[in-house]
């Protein structure tokens, strides 16, 4: 899938002059100082920067885990912050369940379940109608298909990483949203994860969003947005 | 993803028991985090437990004791008993121990009672206690309860018996043994009851089936025989009455306290005396159950929360997922359940299994029991207690689960940003 095709697909994320303040005290903190972005669809887009440039805390705001100071945010054409008003925390938790798949650094796998009830995990809250009819499909395409009935506790990281994966994929997200996912695994398993996060952009057209310090991961992505002082730097 | 992804189409089958396999709920979940920490659980289902039993014995004593009380009065075949005048409350213990009063009154008061239309029938009991050198190791006091051979074995029709049958003459030297005296003293029917202090041989005519009242220990014998054989001719130590279906037994007590030297001792009294003496013991035990209560509350409470605090993270993760504030209170609470329902029903369980030692516990801690069963745990009592514990367990888990509810997916995920 080219960028044409990208293009062609419409635009899965718009963020305009996007601004996160923290209040530390008598100290405002600003975290992210108006950003603007168009994200399309099926676009793989990685966040590089220094520590405490911004990158988690701006891929916070355009996955509905956090309100923007001020700014607006649309996702596929619909208006979800103008700046006026917050979102309420029942109100982020429907677009996220709608739209989103999250990846973290740490895996946050349920040690007493198995992997597909792992991956399943979401569908106690939410099941989406359009969601895969047998979930056993996302983890034959991760590989993981022989592990189905192990414990986390029997898996190397990277297979509980793309345990993790799997889980985000169950709801068939629109937009993958994968902060630092590699963060504790060693070289060969990010380049594993990495080549996971490449197919299902490339094979599956899903919108991957991915904040990394790993320069080598940073560049599987089409685009890559600079970050410096809550700022796009290029 | 688009229609055509690799994983979306493969393997289709409408709906199977895999597809069924394929679920999970919200309350597997609670289930399954419970056993991460199995000692810790543990613990804490035992302290429920513990709770349950207690909560159980005690119900079941409140309801067993009164019950077994109400049989004994039942059992006695007369409302109301008649002595001479002395303690109300030796008189009331000693009657439901099988005796009567130690004091005698004359056979004249009779008349008197017979004059009230209440009264339905009496029944005259002489009781007499004499030295047993040949009893035990060093001796003992044996008991003779004289009745009247017409009246007695009416009022008393529940009685059976074990061996041969009440005495064939009013003045004979005849005995019929309770069931635990003839255990105790070794005889049937056919065997001789020495008094060597008065030279005295009874024989045993009759011995009574178990009856679970006092009668199991009473040896009884014709009362005019024991007026004559101890001098008491004429002289009674109460009188059983037994007053008619319809009638007023409060105004029949209070026409009674009329007359001189001789007190009323009325069932409900009796009841009303005893239950008074136990009631101290049950404030007692309603203290420690809540005590035990509230010590499993909080053992609820505490075991929740931490597990709350150790998964902060990971409950920020499943609200990023799509969880909303009510699923996850939901499975907080579920949690809260599953303790409270596993611990309930082995406190419950152990409460019917340990019934019988409660009862011999009880039985030596309270000054007067009564011979039936003083604990009577049943299903319906078992399902109030689960449903006691039930609503302690979701109020203890309440706090808990609010506090996972309002954990927000940002918090968790700051904690390892840049």
């Amino acid at each position: 899938m080219g960028p044409g095709q990208a293009k062609a697909n419409g635009i899965a994320l718009e963020a305009r002059d996007l601004r996160k303040v923290y209040h530390r005290g008598s100290e405002d903190i600003v975290a992210v100082d108006g950003v603007s972005l168009t994200i399309l669809r099926g676009e793989f887009i990685s966040f590089v920067g220094p520590s405490g440039s911004g990158k988690t805390t701006l891929i916070n705001l355009l996955g509905c885990l956090d309100n923007a100071t001020s700014g607006s945010l649309k996702i596929g054409g619909r208006t979800v912050f103008d700046g006026r008003k917050s979102l309420s925390e029942g109100e982020l938790t429907k677009i996220r369940r709608q739209v989103f798949g999250y990846i973290f650094q740490k895996f946050y796998l349920v040690p007493t379940l198995t992997v597909i009830e792992n991956v399943l995990l979401p569908y106690a809250f939410y099941k989406k109608a359009e969601a895969p009819a047998d979930p056993m499909d996302i983890l034959r395409f991760l590989g993981l298909d022989n592990r189905a009935s192990h414990r986390p506790s029997e898996l190397s990281g990277g297979e509980m990483q793309r345990v993790a994966i799997a889980r985000a994929l169950i709801n068939k997200p629109e937009i993958l949203l994968a902060d630092e996912p590699t963060g504790n695994l060693d070289t060969k398993r990010s380049e594993e994860i990495g080549g996971v996060l490449r197919r299902l952009n490339e094979s599956e057209g899903l919108t991957v969003l991915l904040v990394t310090h790993n320069p080598s991961l940073a560049r599987i992505a089409r685009r890559t947005v600079v970050l410096r002082d809550g700022k796009i730097a290029d | 993803m688009g229609t055509g992804s690799k994983f979306s189409g493969m393997w289709h089958l409408p709906f199977s028991l895999r597809e069924l396999m394929m679920k999970i709920s919200v309350y597997q979940v609670a289930y399954k985090n419970l056993l991460r920490k199995k000692t810790r659980t543990a613990l804490t289902i035992l302290g429920i437990g513990l709770s349950a039993w207690v909560l159980t014995s005690l119900f079941g004593f409140n309801r067993g004791y009164e019950s077994a009380l109400n049989k004994d009065i039942d059992n006695m075949g007369f409302q109301v008993l008649l002595t001479a005048k002395g303690c109300p409350y030796e008189a009331a213990t000693l009657m439901l121990k099988g005796g009567t009063g130690l004091r005698y009154m004359s056979e004249s008061v009779f008349a008197d009672i017979l004059k009230n239309e209440e009264v339905e029938q009496i029944t005259p009991m002489l009781m007499q206690a004499v030295f047993d050198p040949n009893k035990g190791e060093s001796g003992g006091i044996s008991a003779y309860l004289g009745i009247d051979p017409a009246t007695f074995p009416a009022m008393k029709s529940f009685l059976e018996f074990r061996q041969g049958g009440w005495f064939r003459d009013p003045e004979s030297r005849e005995a019929v043994m309770g069931y635990e005296a003839a255990e105790l003293e070794q005889r049937e029917v056919g065997d001789a009851i020495l008094i060597p202090e008065m030279n005295l041989e009874f024989t045993v005519v009759g011995v009574l089936a178990r009856s679970g009242t006092q009668d199991d220990g009473t040896i009884f014998v014709p009362i005019r025989t024991l007026q004559r054989d101890f001098g008491q001719e004429g002289n009674v130590t109460a009188v059983g009455i037994k007053v008619k279906k319809e009638a007023n037994i409060a105004l029949l007590e209070n026409k009674l306290y009329d007359l001189p030297d001789v007190q009323v001792v009325s069932m409900a009294q009796v009841k009303t005396t005893i239950m008074s003496l136990v009631s101290t013991a049950k404030v007692m035990v309603f203290s420690i159950a809540l005590i035990a209560i509230l010590i499993a509350m909080l053992g609820v409470i505490n075991t929740i929360l931490m597990s709350v605090f150790e998964r902060f993270q990971e409950i920020g993760i499943i609200k990023s997922m799509g969880a909303m504030p009510w699923d996850v209170f939901r499975m907080i609470w579920t949690e809260t359940v599953i303790l409270c329902l596993l611990g309930g029903g082995l406190g419950i369980a152990v409460s019917f299994g340990l019934a019988k030692a409660t009862d011999l516990l009880i039985r030596r801690l309270l000054p007067y029991t009564p011979t039936g069963s003083l604990v009577a745990i049943d299903g319906r009592l078992a399902l109030t207690t689960l449903g006691l514990i039930l609503v302690i367990g979701l109020l203890s888990g309440i706090y808990p689960a609010w506090r996972a509810a309002r954990v927000r997916p940002l918090e968790s995920i700051r904690s390892e940003g840049d």
